[in-house]
């Protein structure tokens, strides 16, 4: 006679849950604790660089919810196109990094940050020197392997746990 | 002498803990036991078929990583197969290789997810979920990695990937693919012969053999009812062919067996990154494409295995740079219909976990 | 007849009283009273604490660690939260019958622990009736369940508290079957007495019966895997869905009073309650009632749920026939054997359990439960 189903299957689940109670957890503790994200993260807030912009519209029209509004105006002594406006929308963004991917002059950049919550609609329409880098706007490597290079390493939950193998 | 009894109806969802999103199901009720149950959808409409006649061609992807959104890449990927059959491109080998490994590992995280939550279902409170959004995480660490964002990826192009794997990808791959049967193992554990799911899900919501090819199931669904088909083997797209796996099936087709099938299928996935891993070329990984391109008058249908089942994509292109129409053949959708065959005659709490074990992702259903 | 004889007897117990009475009576009546709530609701609080963060690491995670020291004014905040929400009757609702249920639930396993000795003596009122008062009052709150389902019309409601219902009264024979072994050997109802009777825990004398009372325990308190009065996933939150605020904490402290209730008659039945070397008995008391929670949270987190018919299944097919031969076998060790030879009943009744338990996992069916509509 074979016996199977007398609790076994619900020991074996006991056991497991009880090893968990002595292993480390897995989570982190938010505001203390921080994650580096991926080098090529995709985070919030187009970054422009008007340098290198000339005024194109590549990403305008590439970009699949016409987010991107670019204001141009001759001049003619420099015999170029001067950016007046570039604004962008973030609230209507979706992140999708066609832009950047476009720009033939690398003038676009995703943002690295993930904490740039706004209190109020009408911030996240951003425009001209706005959209500029800065310490706390540092672009991400997104479609930019040099700038992805500087960044710090991604923190991987797969490094982290190294209790079970 | 029978006391007069009436059967009542109970609207399970659209807010409800286990539809997974805004699903509801109108049950009519004898006492427990579920006399008619009649699906209503349409919560989570955004009209991506509508919208995506108007973008172009490769304004869609995006637009695809918000259909099934438990597995963006694998929407990616029907779509962008679907385009390179309309236009007739090309993609390098090494962009091929990537695309099978990032789809797999997004079937392990879609399963992992389907799985946990058909669990959850269950009753088993959050363990077995929880421990499965740790494996899921790691996965989506790596997606991260490669493509910058963790659940909209937009990773694939029309002719490869967006951009090639960066230096930290293969190792970390490695480390997964050293981790993750010992986790498989432990889920097992947990939960697999436990008694009290074994008379939960075992002979639960049986969908007949012929029934599921009659309402044309797919994926771990029909295979759960015992029916050995996948595209991956059964029309080989990308580079499928040169990798050898197993496609587990199911014998009656209960709700046990679509959550093993599923389990398993984790397990050839595995598998076949494996594979994909070690043979990979180098080289280019996309191929030069017009940017507003203009495919040939014409149609073409794009499908693949997704974790769900077959997604395919149905174009037709009238030469301008966004299609004619674009019509999405969603697996949950289908795999859906079976519902009030699978349900009648069960008791409510039976109801949510065949709900549960079809692993549907309301963002598929409505579009 | 029976009215005149109830009558003799009552004035019969009336003339038992002690000359001196009331004396000292409502001085401990008063101490004891407090005593009750304070551990009570210093427990409950204990217990969602050890719920939450228990069941946290229990899944690779941490609970609740945010308000004060490791997170231990947790239920202390949950409280404030939950008394300062909105208080939400439904406007089909029967408005008494919804306002009522929840002290309904409440108060009975609040007097469920006026015979739980804390320590040898130290009881609010040594019954020598004990556990039978126990077991008629803690079925109480069954009624409170069912006003609350019924009283908020709401159709989840009225599931759950349809589930409640027949459960409870399924439940209810094996618990008492299974007591009524533990009485057997003490010959006393008196819980002081069974706590002094208890050289050797009954745990090992009795180890089926502190299994089939374990597991009849949990499902009278809908502890998972039989929460299914308020099966999270199924009915949303069953017979309490429609309650909030103060009404909802009532529900919420019944449903640890009641998880405490039971760790405290599972201690005092089958661990030997407050008795243990070295520490103080109210301190062994409590830590075995601690124990006893743990397995009980250790449980939720990794089985399933089980269904209805399932349920009232394992009461008639499993628990109950079980019951019935323990109480058989304890009634023929209490007959023939000498009770000089303890570690040989040990022995045999760990051995008939395992026999047992056996042989009923023969009777395990899968699929079943369809009915033809
Ligand atoms: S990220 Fe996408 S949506 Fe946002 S501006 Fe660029 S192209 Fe437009
Ligand atoms: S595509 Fe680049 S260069 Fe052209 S307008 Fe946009 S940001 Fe400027």
């Amino acid at each position: 006679m074979k016996f199977e189903r007398y609790g076994i299957g619900i020991a074996k689940g006991l056991r497991v849950t009880i090893k968990h109670l002595f292993h480390h957890p897995v989570t982190v503790q938010y505001p203390e604790q921080r994650l580096n994200p991926s080098r090529r993260t995709r985070g919030n807030e187009l970054i422009w660089d008007r340098t290198k912009c000339t005024g194109c519209a590549t990403c305008a029209k590439t970009c699949p919810q016409g987010v991107i509004k670019i204001i141009t105006s001759v001049s003619t002594e420099e015999n170029k196109y001067v950016v007046e406006k570039f604004e962008v929308d973030t609230g209507y963004c979706i992140f999708c990094g066609l832009c950047v991917e476009a720009c033939p002059y690398e003038a676009l950049f995703m943002g690295y940050a993930y904490e740039r919550a706004k209190y109020r609609r009408g911030e996240l329409v951003q425009a001209n020197e706005m959209l500029g880098a800065s310490p706390e706007r540092r672009p991400s490597g997104y479609m930019h392997p040099e700038i992805a290079a500087q960044l710090p390493r991604q923190t991987l939950l797969l490094e982290r746990i190294t209790e079970e193998e | 002498m029978a006391l007069r009894t009436e059967p009542f109806v109970l609207n399970v969802g659209p807010v409800h803990p286990s539809t997974h999103g805004v699903f509801r199901m109108r049950a009519t009720l004898d006492g427990e036991v579920i006399v008619n149950i009649e699906p209503v959808f349409g919560y989570l409409h955004r009209g991506i078929e509508k919208l995506a006649e108007e973008r172009t061609y490769s304004g869609i992807i995006p637009l695809t990583d918000r259909l099934d959104y438990l597995a963006s890449m694998s929407n990616n990927l029907a779509y962008v197969l679907a385009v390179e059959k309309l236009a007739e491109i090309e993609v390098p080998e090494r962009a091929e290789y990537l695309r099978v490994i990032m789809v797999e590992l997004q079937r392990i995280a879609s399963h992992l997810i389907g799985v946990g939550s058909f669990l959850n279902d269950c009753g088993a409170f959050f363990t077995p979920f929880l421990y499965m959004f740790r494996e899921r995480e790691k996965v989506v660490d790596m997606l991260d990695m490669v493509s910058g964002q963790r659940l909209t990826y937009n990773y694939m192009r029309i002719g490869g990937v967006s951009q090639d794997i960066p230096d930290e990808f293969l190792p970390a791959l490695d480390k997964f693919l050293k981790q993750m049967p010992g986790f498989i193992d432990e889920y097992d554990q947990l939960l697999k012969e436990n008694e009290i799911l074994l008379a939960r899900a075992k002979g639960v919501g049986i969908l007949p053999k012929e029934l599921a090819i009659n309402i044309s199931a797919s994926g771990p669904v029909l295979r759960g009812s015992g029916v050995k088909w996948d595209i991956r083997k059964a029309d080989p797209y990308s580079v499928y062919d040169r990798f050898e796996f197993d496609i587990p099936t199911g014998t009656v087709g209960d709700c046990y067996d679509r959550y093993r099938v599923r389990v398993e299928e984790m397990r050839q996935s595995l598998r076949i990154i494996k594979q994909a891993m070690e043979q990979l070329p180098p080289g280019a990984v996309r191929s030069e494409v017009p940017h507003l391109l203009r495919p040939p008058v014409g149609e073409a249908y794009g499908h693949i295995e997704s974790p769900k089942g077959e997604l395919g994509f149905y174009l037709v292109s009238d030469n301008s740079i966004a299609p004619y129409r674009c019509h999405i053949r969603a697996p949950s959708l289908i795999n859906l219909t079976a519902l009030r065959d699978m349900m009648i005659g069960w008791k409510i709490a039976d109801a949510i976990i065949i709900f549960g074990s079809i692993d549907v992702c309301m963002g598929e259903i409505d579009r | 007849m029976t009215i005149l004889n109830f009558n003799l007897n009552s004035i019969q117990y009336w003339q038992t009283l002690p000359p001196d009475w009331p004396g000292e009576f409502w001085w401990h009546w008063l101490v004891f009273t407090v005593i009750i709530i304070g551990f009570v609701l210093l427990l409950v609080m204990g217990f969602i604490y050890i719920e939450r963060r228990g069941m946290g690491r229990m899944q690779a995670r941490l609970g609740p660690n945010r308000t004060g020291p490791f997170g231990l004014l947790q239920p202390v905040a949950d409280a404030i939260k939950i008394l300062l929400k909105e208080d939400i009757v439904p406007t089909k609702a029967d408005k008494l019958v919804h306002w009522l249920a929840p002290v309904i639930a409440f108060a009975p396993v609040l007097m469920v622990f006026a015979v739980v000795p804390f320590q040898n003596g130290a009881v609010l009122a040594d019954l020598n009736i004990g556990i039978l008062y126990v077991v008629a009052i803690s079925s109480v709150t069954t009624v409170g369940i069912f006003m609350a389902g019924w009283g908020s019309s709401n159709k989840y409601s009225l599931l759950g508290a349809m589930r409640s219902v027949a459960a409870v009264v399924s439940y209810e024979i094996p618990l008492v079957l299974t007591i009524a072994s533990v009485v057997l050997i003490v010959g006393s109802l008196s819980l002081n007495q069974i706590v002094l009777a208890q050289d050797i825990p009954f745990i090992l004398l009795q180890p089926l019966g502190f299994l089939l009372y374990f597991i009849a325990g949990c499902a009278e308190i809908n502890r998972s895997p039989f929460d299914l009065f308020e099966a999270d996933s199924e009915i949303v939150a069953g017979f309490h869905t429609e309650y909030s605020g103060m009404k909802f904490a009532l529900f919420y402290l019944a449903e640890y009073a009641e998880a405490l209730a039971i760790s405290a008659i599972i201690t005092t039945l089958f661990l030997a309650g407050w008795r243990g070397p070295l520490l103080p008995p109210w301190l062994w008391f409590t830590l075995k009632v601690i124990i006893v929670f743990f397995v009980m949270v250790w449980t939720r987190t990794t089985l399933p749920r089980v269904r209805i018919d399932q349920l009232m299944a394992l009461a008639w097919k499993f628990l109950l026939p079980l019951a019935l031969i323990n109480l058989l076998i304890t009634g023929i060790e209490v007959l023939t054997l000498p009770a000089a030879l303890p570690w040989v009943m040990i022995l045999a009744n760990f051995a008939i359990m395992v026999l047992l338990v056996l042989l009923w996992s023969k009777f395990f069916r899968l699929g079943g439960g369809r009915v033809e509509v």
